[in-house]
């Protein structure tokens, strides 16, 4: 692990500090613009650390390649941008059915296609939600800062083995690439979560049988429980069972599993809400500029406040809901996409407040003035809202 | 040669004497589909296509002369139906 | 909905009921390796895939390999379910990606002993990029492709072996694409190991089998077998024996041959089928060239 103290790091090294400090000794990654670093990082670290570094022949080969170093009980992670995250797609699905632990880190860049490789953006949001096919429950960390590339990617592993799932970081090009301060803990500082371990004999364990947190204990390959891991409906004994209660007992639960833990899971900010009529939303690298047009607003007289998810999914429904009958009249959800979260914030005000968007098509991140200028309009009335 | 069926489980063996050694050949029918092969491919055609019909409605083979308890049935077989009887079953 | 349904399967009036599937299970002397209840197994009387498992768990046995540090891995495809029959740790992954999959396995934990058990389509078709890289790799592991020239669980399309005329449910008029010669694609991206053989020749498959699973490096072992529901019976090899005489007659072991000649003749289905083993040579696998520079990585930085 990295010495403990103050550093001034990249957002992408500091992710890859962040996995190496929660205990990642396999990492399979393919090399993409602008999560390349991440790559370099772990290449140029792991051999000191006994760590496994694979360069794959793609994204498909990454994803499938750290779902089996888990199997094999390590602690494993990708990182890529958007077109290697759509590749991935399949084998995430995987990841999640079969619960098995890992991260992957997605920088994104301007899309869609090959669009702005170099270029900040936040296109992929919806994708990490609803990108495999059939319904999942994920968990989605945002970090705003190469501080929190490290602190997030700890926290998903973390994640990832407490939920049996795999887990992703979605940073974008802005966070990834600029260089700040980041706070190192001393290594007993930094608390490490490992997946649980089976307390049944192998002839009574039943690998996919959760306990009452709707996780299942976990065996690795080579430990001998003979266990059988398959993406088909499978039943609690881990057999293909392709029915439909089988369907419905699992799936609910694979479901369950993050939306009934989803307190325990949810990490939010908010800045001047006490008293704020309107709440900006955002998350990432505008989150930065969202903060300051806070300030600048509340000195032009606008009561402004900030809600900033750290976790995109899951989201912070309640607290929307919430803001929108204490008092908020209105959200302005800003995002460099043609609107993503903005569904989500309008569908959790239930029609007791306005949504707004202030999009940004990819390439910058929206500057304070931006935003403010937004706030002005709106309040003029210039601006539709979003339904309109 | 005699043949004995297994009380409690549904297995028919054949109880082989060769020159050599003394051996059996069994068959768990339940598992059998017909294939076919281990009566195609018995290097001494000991095995024919039997009138009976397991549960499934497959013809299994049936032990008639001249097995040489080669296991080649054994080896071929794609169900794990036949097989040959370790020596003290 | 109770989710602890399933703990009563351990319940009294459960475990002395005797299981639907697997009827006089322990008898057969390979039972020890497969998984209880699974047995019978879904593959069609006359599919080779049973006589390739067979061949495969009694190389695991007669190798007294512990099944606890042993780990196979299936795609998808008929072939694909053979993950789920045998009792070790076993994988049942996505389309084409069992090989990355074993990958990160085996370098996850270098102590098992891998095998990835899957088709021509899953291997050659959608796998194919991640089969010439981890032989280019020497990755070590083993891969058994089950060759039976078709997409059989999907109802018999014509796949990346299917010979170019045959009749198959997506080339209903005749194909008209090269198939691949498997083994010369596998050497030529650099495979330790490489085999031919056929499902009649259960004796050298056995024999192959064995020299994989001990033999360090990627190893291949290309299988024909019948497929008479799906490709079988349009090319007028309408049951498993008839397939197996076909291999039987046709097939020629030619270890030395040279690996351009033993492409299977598109054009003429009775083709010679040139069966052996081709390649059995020596090279030092991925973890280990890894960690050997790993090690000079490690003195430079004067790390243990």
């Amino acid at each position: 692990m990295m010495k403990a103290g103050t550093h001034f790091l990249d957002g992408n090294t500091a992710s890859a500090e962040g996995a190496i400090a929660a205990g990642c000794t396999f990492f399979a990654g393919y090399p993409i613009t602008p999560a390349s670093e991440i790559l370099e990082r772990i290449a140029n670290r792991f051999p000191e650390l006994h760590g496994s570094y694979l360069q794959m022949e793609d994204e498909l080969a990454s994803i499938t390649a750290i779902l089996g170093a888990s199997w094999a009980g390590r602690k494993a992670m990708t990182a890529t941008s958007g077109p290697g995250f759509s590749l991935m797609m399949e084998s995430y699905g995987l990841g999640l059915m079969t619960e098995t632990p890992c991260v992957i880190v997605n920088v994104m860049r301007g899309g869609p296609s090959t669009g702005l490789p170099t270029k900040v953006a936040q296109g992929d949001v919806n994708q990490t939600r609803w990108g495999t096919h059939g319904d999942v429950g994920v968990v989605v960390y945002v970090p705003s800062s190469p501080q929190e590339m490290f602190d997030m990617t700890i926290q998903a592993f973390n994640t990832a083995e407490k939920y049996r799932l795999p887990v992703v970081v979605l940073s974008d090009e802005m966070v990834a690439h600029m260089t700040e301060k980041v706070e190192i803990p001393e290594k007993d500082e930094i608390e490490i979560v490992d997946r649980k371990k089976p307390r049944d004999p192998p002839e009574e364990f039943l690998p996919f049988c959760p306990d009452e947190d709707l996780v299942p204990p976990m065996a690795n390959a080579g430990e001998g429980y003979s266990v059988h891991v398959t993406g088909l409906t499978h039943d609690e004994e881990g057999h293909p069972s392709v029915d439909e209660e089988t369907q419905n007992m699992l799936v609910t639960r694979l479901i369950d599993k993050i939306r009934k833990n989803a307190d325990d899971i949810l990490e939010y900010d908010e800045y001047k809400t006490e008293d704020a009529k309107k709440v900006i939303v955002a998350y990432g690298s505008v989150y930065r500029a969202a903060i300051e047009a806070v300030d600048m607003a509340r000195e032009k007289g606008y009561k402004v406040g900030l809600l900033r998810p750290k976790t995109i999914w899951p989201f912070p429904e309640e607290r929307i809901y919430d803001l929108a009958r204490e008092g908020v009249d209105s959200f302005l959800v800003a995002e460099i996409n043609f609107g993503q979260i903005v569904f989500e914030v309008e569908r959790c005000t239930a029609g007791a407040a306005q949504t707004y968007l202030a999009p940004k098509m990819g390439g910058s991140i929206h500057t304070p003035e931006d935003i403010l200028e937004r706030i002005e309009a709106i309040e003029e009335g210039e601006i539709p809202q979003f339904k309109e | 040669m005699s043949k004995d069926k297994e009380e409690n489980s549904d297995l028919e063996c054949w109880d082989i004497e060769t020159k050599k050694k003394m051996g059996g050949v069994c068959l768990i029918p339940e598992r059998c589909k017909g294939c076919g092969f281990c009566i195609e491919f018995c290097p001494v055609g000991a095995l024919e296509t039997s009138d009976k019909t397991t549960e499934k409605g497959y013809h299994p083979p049936e032990m008639t002369e001249g097995c040489i308890l080669c296991g080649k049935c054994e080896k071929i077989c794609p169900e794990f139906s036949i097989y040959l009887k370790e020596e003290d079953e | 909905m109770s989710i602890r349904k399933s703990r009563d399967l351990f319940s009294p009036d459960y475990m002395d009921q005797k299981p639907a599937k697997g009827a006089a299970y322990g008898k057969h002397p390979l039972d020890g390796y497969l998984r209880k209840d699974r047995i019978p197994h879904i593959w069609c009387p006359g599919c080779g895939l049973g006589v390739i498992l067979n061949s495969y768990l009694r190389a695991l046995k007669d190798t007294d390999i512990a099944p606890e540090d042993t780990a196979v891995i299936s795609g998808i495809g008929c072939s694909g379910r053979a993950a789920g029959y045998v009792d070790v740790d076993s994988f049942h992954v996505t389309h084409g990606r069992a090989i990355p999959f074993a990958t990160g396995l085996k370098v996850g934990n270098r102590d098992l002993v891998t095998t990835v058990f899957s088709g021509d389509g899953d291997l050659f078709a959608i796998g194919g990029n991640h089969f010439i890289h981890a032989a280019r790799r020497n990755v070590d592991f083993n891969v058994i492709c089950v060759n039976n020239f078709n997409y059989g669980m999907t109802g018999g399309q014509a796949g990346p072996t299917t010979p170019s005329e045959a009749e198959t449910s997506t080339t209903p008029w005749g194909g008209f694409e090269q198939p691949f010669n498997l083994p010369a694609v596998a050497a030529g991206a650099g495979a330790v190991y490489v085999a031919r053989w056929t499902t009649f020749h259960v004796e050298q498959l056995i024999n192959s089998l064995e020299k994989a699973l001990k033999k360090k490096g990627f190893c291949f072992i290309e299988v024909l077998s019948p497929c008479p529901t799906g490709y079988g019976r349009k090319v007028g090899l309408k049951t498993g024996v008839k397939t197996m005489n076909h291999f039987k007659e046709n097939s020629e072991i030619d270890h030395d041959a040279d690996l351009a000649d033993v492409a299977l003749d598109p054009d003429d289905p009775n083709s010679k089928i040139i069966v052996g083993d081709f390649i059995d040579r020596e090279a030092p696998t991925y973890q280990d060239v890894r960690g050997k520079v790993f090690e000079e990585a490690r003195k430079k930085l004067g790390v243990e």
